[in-house]
């Protein structure tokens, strides 16, 4: 099977670039959101999703044939529950710290409309090899966008970048000291909500500009 | 515990902690469907009756399968961690339920009722402010009664924010937007300066 032809290289970019989860199909911006607050649970919750995503498309997709459409919407939520279920017991596990910060976010995943839009949209209709990218590039696409909206709601909102490990996270680089004491303050409207709306749609903006991509009203 | 007690939570619910501007749930429909006055009211009713509706269903899961059960090591005091994975199960097949039941009996009982929510029943669904609902109900330790106004409270907040949106959406028809900002960015560059506005309410002291 050619898993790297141009096809498939197309379903991988697309969701990155022109038919990207967030900016352009507008799905899943609920948890988009809550988690961009530090960029290491933005990475989390991103591997998360990508895996919720991949895993569920690879599901739906090889029973699409036996799912009755009546019932649809409940099979693809029970397979999307389990797999975040799985994801949530995993972070218990090795990342506690990490799982109580994103709270009930993870546990949103399963309502997260891009899971269940990819599913409905395309691993429904397609088959599993095609579909698992589908899912890696709708994940790709959805993490790139909240690691931008957590890179800028971190630097200016509280100074630090801050990554993922083990435990609280490690402290990539913070704004020194030496410039609060020269009267640099931080912006503490980007760490409350207004913030994140704000940031998020001046990313969708200057996505939209370098795509030039136009909707109407 | 008196009646300021319960206006509190539901001042809290519809104003300092919206469920959209605070706390960023149920944003995809409230970006989709903003776009129209009416039918923002059509979906703000839906979600205010669900969330009404599962709230304390989920509560009396919670209270007298999940929490006392066979499952008795998912205390509450742990309950914040969210990392129960039947209760997600759970709720969410009970909301998946309740939305089919709701639709069923509105047709049958409602038609006029069911011909202006009909079509956004199945979308709420998918509506993380119902499920959030259920898991901040279950992380604040509610009592039923308190669950029942939360709820309400929250659908209400729901509501209003979404008609807020949808009125300055129709507005701004007749300004001169950069055509790349237009729909989305725009929506979320609002929804940001509303929630500006709602956090004013955070002074009010309960």
């Amino acid at each position: 099977m050619e898993l790297f032809n141009s096809e498939s290289k197309k379903i991988i970019s697309d969701p990155i670039n022109v038919n990207n989860p967030i900016s352009l199909q507008v799905l899943g911006i609920c948890s988009a959101l809550a988690v961009t607050i530090r960029v290491d649970q933005a990475i989390i919750m991103s591997l998360a999703v990508i895996f919720v995503l991949s895993s569920s498309n690879v599901i739906l997709s090889v029973i699409r044939n036996f799912i009755p459409n009546r019932v649809r919407i409940v099979i693809m939520l029970s397979v999307i529950a389990s797999l975040v279920s799985v994801v949530d017991q995993l972070l218990q596990a090795y990342m506690y710290d990490m799982s109580k910060q994103l709270s009930v976010f993870v546990g949103l995943i399963i309502t997260n409309c891009i899971v269940m839009g990819r599913a409905e949209a395309f691993a429904l209709k397609h088959g599993p090899s095609k579909a698992f990218l589908d899912g890696i590039g709708n994940g790709l696409g959805y993490g790139m966008i909240i690691i931008i909206v957590s890179f800028f709601r971190e630097l200016f909102g509280s100074g630090t970048i801050t990554l993922p490990n083990g435990g609280a996270g490690y402290v990539l680089f913070s704004i020194p000291e030496s410039w609060y004491a020269a009267g640099y303050e931080n912006i503490g409207l980007l760490v409350l909500s207004p913030g994140a709306f704000i940031i998020l749609g001046l990313v969708i903006w200057f996505q939209r500009e370098l795509i030039g991509i136009e909707e109407e009203a | 515990m008196g009646l300021e007690h319960y206006l509190s939570i539901f001042t809290k619910a519809v104003f300092i902690e919206n469920i959209v501007l605070a706390y960023f749930l149920g944003l995809c429909s409230f970006l989709a469907i903003s776009k129209k006055i009416d039918a923002s009211v059509g979906i703000g009713m839906a979600v205010v009756v669900v969330l009404t509706i599962t709230a304390p269903i989920n509560w009396y899961l919670w209270e007298f399968l999940l929490k006392d059960g066979a499952l008795s090591w998912i205390h509450p005091s742990l309950s914040e961690l969210n990392l129960d994975f039947l209760k997600l199960i759970v709720f969410i097949s009970v909301i998946a339920a309740m939305v089919q039941l709701v639709e069923i009996f509105m047709e049958k009982f409602s038609q006029s009722l069911y011909n202006s929510l009909g079509i956004f029943l199945p979308l709420i669904a998918v509506n993380c402010s119902i499920l959030g609902g259920s898991l901040f109900m279950v992380e604040r330790e509610y009592l039923l009664s308190e669950t029942i106004v939360y709820g309400f409270g929250s659908g209400v907040g729901f509501l209003l924010a979404i008609v807020a949106l949808a009125s300055v959406r129709y507005r701004l028809r007749y300004s001169n937007i950069p055509p790349r900002l237009r729909g989305v960015a725009m929506a979320m560059l609002l929804t940001g300066l509303l929630s500006m506005a709602f956090m004013a309410f955070s002074g009010i002291d309960l």
